[in-house]
C-alpha cells in the first residue's frame, strides 16, 4: 500500500502535520478558537487523493478516515455501490480496485491513491448492459435490488478469478455477498450462464 | 410475452435500474448542502438520564446541531398526548427525545447533525450521559417465572369443543418448542432523507412499506397538513415487515432537518438494525395433541408464550394456525405475552403463523410417528373441508393438491420412513414435511390510469415495493387485461402525490392493487368501446352499436370478435375522438369476505443431510408446493417463494438473536455473529404452484404468497432432522451442538 502513496501526498501531509504541531504549542486560547474554525479544521482533516473511477480521473481532497464506500457514495454521488453493514460482512459495497473485488467499506479512500476503481455504474458499455447484468435480469437474480450491484461486481470478479467452474464453486465464492431476499439459486444461474457464454471483462 | 412451463411472465420492469445501480433507495437523493444525522444511543438498559454533556459534540468541527430530550423541539404530537402519569407503561409508548427515560439498551439519546457523515459520526461519539440505573429484565424465562403477563382482549383463551380433550386420546404427545428472537435484517439499512421546504412543508424519502400511514404519523407528530407532506419511496431494499412503523430514527431525522433548515440524511447502522426497527419476538410454545388409533385428531392444546417491549403491546396470531389448519373438533389455545426491557418487536414475514406453525407442524409430525402413520397421510386424514374456527366455507383450498404435488416431486413414498435408516457415507439422510397457512385478503386501493395519444398506458398508485415486483405484476396484469405490450405500460409508484395505494405487505398487495388495476383497465375498455360505438367499421347488418363485449382488445388494437380484420388502434380511437388522452381513476373497495374464509397454503418438503459425527446439517433439497390462487407472474412468484424458503433455512439452522441478560445488551448484532443463509447454505429450491384461481377473492383469482412461503418451513427441517437422526430437536436454530 505504501509503495503506491505518492511523495507529493506525503509532503503535503507532513506540511500539515507541522502546522498541527505549531498549533499544539500555541496558546490554549488560540487552540480553542481554532476548534470551530472550518478552514483550520479542513486543513488538518483533508489530504489529497488522485483516483480513477469508472475511467474518469479525480483529483481532490478527502479526510483520511473516509472509507472508499462513503467517498464513492457521498462525494462522487455514485449511489450504485451500497452500504449494507459497513463492517465487511455483507458484500453490498463490492467494487473492483485494479480489477479485483474488494469490500469498499473496509478500505479507506486514501489507501486507493493512483488506483483504478470500477463501480456498478462503470460496468455497462453505455446503454449496452454487461453480460452479467443481462443474465441477472434474465434469471431474476434479485428481488429488492439492494445487494445486486455488489453481487454483480462480485460475480464478474468470481469468473475472472477462475472461481466459477461449477455451481458449488460459485456458491462458495459468492458467499461473501448476502442476499436477504434469497435470490441465491438465480444468482448462481446467472453466473453459470455468463461463464458459459464467455466475455466477462469489465 | 415469454413463458415458463406454459405460464406467462415478463421480466422485472425495474430490472435495468437494479442491475445498473440507478434504482434510488432512501439514502440516495442528492441536495446541495446536504447534512448528516447520526444517533448517539444509551449504554444502560433501564433508568433515567440524569445529566448530559453535549458540549464537546457541539464544538466538534462541522457540527450544526445536537438534539436531546433536553432541547427537543416542541412537537404538537408530543404536546397532545394523554396524561402520561395516568397511563400504564405499556400504553405510554416511546417517543424519541420526549423524556429522560431509558427503556432499552441502545435507545437513541441524541442526534448529532454535521456537514459530513464522518464528522457527525465522530461528534456523536463525544456525547456523554449520566444515568440513574434501575434493575431490569430482558429474559423471557425470568419473566415467565416471576413476571406478570399482559391482560386484555388479545389474550383471551380460545376454546372449541372441549378443552384439553387430547388427554383422553388413544395416542398423545406433549412437547415444548422454543425459538429465539429473529431479526428482519433487510440488506438496505433503514435510512431517511428529509428536506423541509418551509416550517410547514416537507418532502421526505423514507424506507416505508406504507406511504399513507407514514404520512399520517408525520402529520400528527408535526401538526402539518397532509398535502404538505410528500413522501417518496421509489425503491425499498428489502424490509420483510421492518418498514411499517415510523421509527424513532425517522422522527429524530425529521426534527433535526427542521431545526438546521437543511436537507438531512440519516442512515442508521447495521448494529442499530437489531434494536431500532423491530424483530420477530422470541416464543416458547407448548403443544399437547391427541389422536385416535386410526389417526383422527381428538384435541389440540396450544399454549404460547412470547415477549414484547415494556412500552408497546405487540401481539400476533401465533396460535391461529392451530385453530384452522386441521379438522379437529376440540381445540383450546392460550397466548401469554410478557413485557421485557428490550426494544419493541414488530411484524416479520409470516407474522404469528411462522412461529405457530413451527410448533404445530413439528407436533403433527411427532403425533404421526406416535400413531405410526405417514406424516402426509396423517395430515390428509385430518383435512379440513371447512374453516371450523370461522364456520365458513373456503373461498378456495387446494392444500390436498399441494401435498400431492410436493410428495410426488420429492418422491416421498420412496423414503424409508424408519428414523435413522438412510445414509450416504458419513451423512445421515432425512426427509421431512411441514405445512403453511396464511390469510388471503383484499383491501381498498386507488389507481390512476392515463391512456396516452400514442396508445401507451400510465398507471399510478401510491404503493411501494420492497422486492416482490409489484410494478412488474401490475404491468403484466394491465397488459393482459387491456391488450397492450408490457413495454407500452408504465407503472408509477412510491409517491404520496399519486392516488393512495395499499401498503406493501401482509400478502395482500397483489390482491388489493391488482383488483384496482384490473378494474381501471376494464373501465378504459368500456370507454374505448363507447368512443367507437358509432364507428360504421364495426357495424354489421344487424348490429349498429358496438359494445365492449363485441370487441377484442389485443396488441393495442380493438377489433370485432366476429371479424378481426375490422380493427382500430387505441391511438386512433383517441385521435378520432379529438381527445388529449383518456384519464380515469378507479376507487376499488376491499372484499370483506363475509361468506368465506380465505387462505393461501404451502407444503414444504425438505431433504437434509446430517453429519453423523459433527452434527452439521446441510439442506440438500427443498420442494415447496404452494396454493396461492392463480399466479400473476410465474417468474417473480417463484422467486418470492424461493426467497421465503431461504429465509426459512436461516430461521431453522442459524438465525438467533442473543441478548446478554446481565447487561440487557445485544451480543451478536451484526452479520458476522447473527448468521443468515448465504449462497453456500442454499441448495436448489423447487417451487410448484397449484395455480388454480380463487373464484371469490378478486378478479384475478390470486391469493397471497409473500408470507406463506416461510410458514411451516422450520418444522419441515426439524422433522427431516428427526427422520435422519432419530433425534427430535424442539429448539431452533438447529446448530450442530444440539445434534452431538
Amino acid at each position: 500500500m505504501d509503495n503506491n502513496c505518492k511523495n507529493e501526498g506525503r509532503r503535503d501531509f507532513l506540511k500539515k502535520s507541522t502546522a498541527l504541531a505549531a498549533l499544539a504549542v500555541a496558546s490554549p486560547a488560540l487552540v480553542k478558537a481554532g476548534e470551530n474554525d472550518e478552514k483550520i479544521a479542513a486543513l488538518f482533516e483533508k489530504i489529497p487523493l488522485n483516483i480513477e473511477v469508472n475511467g474518469k480521473a479525480f483529483s481532490l481532497s478527502v479526510e483520511p478516515r473516509t472509507t472508499l464506500l462513503d467517498f464513492i457514495r457521498e462525494q462522487l454521488h455514485l449511489f450504485g455501490t451500497k452500504k449494507g453493514c459497513d463492517y465487511g460482512q455483507c458484500g453490498a459495497c463490492t467494487v473492483h480496485v485494479d480489477g479485483e473485488r474488494i469490500n469498499s467499506c473496509l478500505s479507506l479512500a486514501v489507501m486507493n491513491e493512483g488506483k483504478k476503481i470500477t463501480t456498478i455504474e462503470g460496468l455497462a458499455n453505455g446503454e449496452e448492459l454487461h453480460p452479467m447484468q443481462k443474465a441477472f435480469i434474465k434469471h431474476d437474480g434479485f428481488q429488492c435490488g439492494y445487494c445486486t450491484p455488489g453481487q454483480i461486481m462480485s460475480a464478474v470478479a468470481c469468473i475472472n478469478e477462475g472461481h466459477a467452474n461449477s455451481r458449488d464453486e460459485v456458491r462458495e465464492f459468492m458467499s461473501g455477498n448476502i442476499c436477504r431476499c434469497g435470490a441465491y439459486p438465480n444468482i448462481v444461474d446467472a453466473i453459470m450462464q455468463t461463464k458459459k457464454e464467455g466475455s466477462t471483462h469489465d | 410475452m415469454d413463458k415458463i412451463k406454459d405460464q406467462p411472465f415478463i421480466d422485472r420492469v425495474d430490472g435495468v435500474q437494479k442491475v445498473t445501480g440507478t434504482a434510488k433507495y432512501s439514502a440516495e437523493y442528492d441536495f446541495p448542502g446536504m447534512v448528516y444525522g447520526v444517533l448517539a444511543t444509551s449504554n444502560v438498559t433501564k433508568g433515567t438520564i440524569t445529566a448530559m454533556d453535549t458540549k464537546p459534540a457541539e464544538n466538534a468541527p462541522g457540527v450544526l446541531a445536537v438534539i436531546t430530550h433536553l432541547n427537543c423541539p416542541e412537537l404538537p404530537g408530543y404536546k397532545n398526548l394523554p396524561d402520561q402519569s395516568k397511563l400504564a407503561d405499556i400504553k405510554k409508548g416511546y417517543r424519541v427525545f420526549y423524556d429522560n427515560i431509558v427503556r432499552f439498551n441502545g435507545q437513541p439519546i441524541a442526534i448529532v447533525v454535521a456537514d459530513t457523515f464522518e464528522r457527525a459520526t465522530y461528534a456523536a461519539s463525544l456525547i456523554k450521559a449520566a444515568y440513574a440505573k434501575e434493575t431490569f429484565n430482558t429474559d423471557i424465562d425470568v419473566a415467565e417465572k416471576s413476571g406478570k403477563a399482559l391482560e386484555g382482549n388479545n389474550f383471551k383463551e380460545y376454546v372449541r369443543g372441549e378443552a384439553n380433550a387430547w388427554k383422553n386420546a388413544a395416542v398423545k404427545i406433549e412437547a415444548e418448542y422454543k425459538m429465539p428472537i429473529e431479526v428482519h435484517n433487510p440488506m438496505e439499512i433503514h435510512a431517511i432523507t428529509v428536506n423541509w421546504e418551509s416550517d410547514t412543508k416537507l418532502t421526505m424519502y423514507e424506507k416505508t412499506q406504507a406511504l399513507s400511514s407514514t404520512q399520517q404519523s408525520v402529520m400528527r407528530a408535526f401538526g402539518l397538513k397532509q398535502e404538505n407532506i410528500r413522501i417518496i419511496t421509489q425503491f425499498i431494499g428489502g424490509a420483510f415487515g421492518s418498514a411499517f412503523n415510523t421509527w424513532p430514527h425517522s422522527m429524530a431525522a425529521l426534527m433535526a432537518g427542521k431545526k438546521v433548515g437543511k436537507p438531512l440524511k440519516l442512515m442508521i447502522t447495521r448494529n442499530q438494525m437489531f434494536n431500532l426497527v423491530g424483530y420477530r419476538p422470541q416464543a416458547i410454545q407448548k403443544m399437547s395433541m391427541g389422536a385416535s388409533a386410526d389417526g383422527k385428531l381428538v384435541g389440540i392444546t396450544h399454549d404460547a408464550t412470547a415477549m414484547t417491549a415494556s412500552y408497546n403491546e405487540f401481539t400476533e396470531g401465533i396460535v391461529n394456525a392451530s385453530r384452522s389448519l386441521y379438522n379437529c373438533p376440540n381445540v383450546n389455545t392460550t397466548y401469554k405475552v410478557y413485557p421485557l426491557d428490550l426494544s419493541q418487536p414488530t411484524w416479520m414475514r409470516g407474522p404469528g403463523e411462522t412461529t405457530g406453525a413451527f410448533a404445530l407442524e413439528s407436533a403433527m409430525d411427532e403425533l404421526a410417528y406416535a400413531a405410526k402413520i405417514d406424516p402426509i397421510e396423517f395430515r390428509l386424514l385430518n383435512y379440513a373441508e371447512t374453516d371450523l374456527e370461522d364456520k365458513k366455507p373456503y373461498s378456495s383450498k387446494f392444500l390436498k393438491e399441494c401435498y400431492q404435488l410436493g410428495a410426488d416431486k420429492i418422491k416421498w413414498s420412496a423414503r424409508n420412513p424408519e428414523p435413522r435408516s438412510m445414509k450416504e457415507g458419513d451423512w445421515l439422510i432425512g426427509y421431512g414435511t411441514g405445512s403453511g397457512i396464511f390469510s388471503a385478503w383484499r383491501g381498498a386501493a386507488k389507481v390512476g390510469a392515463r391512456l396516452l395519444p400514442d396508445g401507451s398506458l400510465i398507471l399510478a398508485s401510491g404503493v411501494t415495493d420492497m422486492g416482490p415486483g409489484t410494478a412488474t405484476a401490475m404491468t403484466q396484469l394491465a397488459s393482459e387485461t387491456l391488450g397492450l405490450h408490457p413495454r407500452d405500460i408504465k407503472f408509477e409508484m412510491g409517491d404520496t402525490n399519486l392516488p393512495p395505494g395499499p401498503m406493501q405487505g401482509g400478502s395482500g398487495t397483489t390482491s388489493t392493487l391488482g383488483t384496482a388495476v384490473h378494474n381501471v383497465c376494464q373501465s378504459i375498455k368500456k370507454k374505448l368501446a363507447d368512443l367507437v360505438k358509432d364507428n360504421p367499421m364495426f357495424h354489421t347488418e344487424i348490429v349498429h352499436e358496438v359494445k365492449v363485449d363485441d370487441l377484442l382488445f389485443e396488441n393495442g388494437f380493438m377489433m370485432l370478435k366476429t371479424d378481426k380484420s375490422k380493427k382500430i388502434s387505441y391511438a386512433d380511437v383517441i385521435k378520432n375522438a379529438g381527445l388529449k388522452e383518456i384519464e380515469l381513476q378507479e376507487d376499488s373497495p376491499g372484499n370483506p369476505m363475509a361468506n368465506h374464509s380465505a387462505f393461501s397454503y404451502a407444503v414444504h418438503f425438505v431433504k437434509v443431510m446430517v453429519h453423523s459425527r459433527t452434527g452439521v446439517v446441510k439442506i440438500a433439497r427443498c420442494v415447496s408446493a404452494v396454493d396461492a390462487g392463480k399466479i400473476v407472474n410465474q417468474k417473480t412468484a417463484e422467486s418470492q417463494i424461493v426467497g421465503a424458503v431461504v429465509g426459512g433455512i436461516g430461521m431453522s439452522l442459524m438465525e438467533e438473536g442473543i441478548i446478554d441478560h446481565r447487561y440487557g445488551r445485544w451480543v451478536n448484532n451484526n452479520f458476522a455473529d447473527y448468521h443468515v443463509a448465504v449462497n453456500a447454505d442454499v441448495p436448489e429450491i423447487e417451487v410448484l404452484f397449484v395455480n388454480k384461481p380463487d373464484p371469490v377473492l378478486n378478479p384475478m383469482g390470486s391469493k397471497g404468497m409473500g408470507e406463506v412461503g416461510i410458514v411451516g418451513f422450520a418444522a419441515a427441517v426439524c422433522n427431516a432432522i428427526f427422520h435422519a437422526t432419530g433425534k427430535r430437536i424442539r429448539e431452533i436454530p438447529v446448530t450442530p451442538d444440539k445434534l452431538i
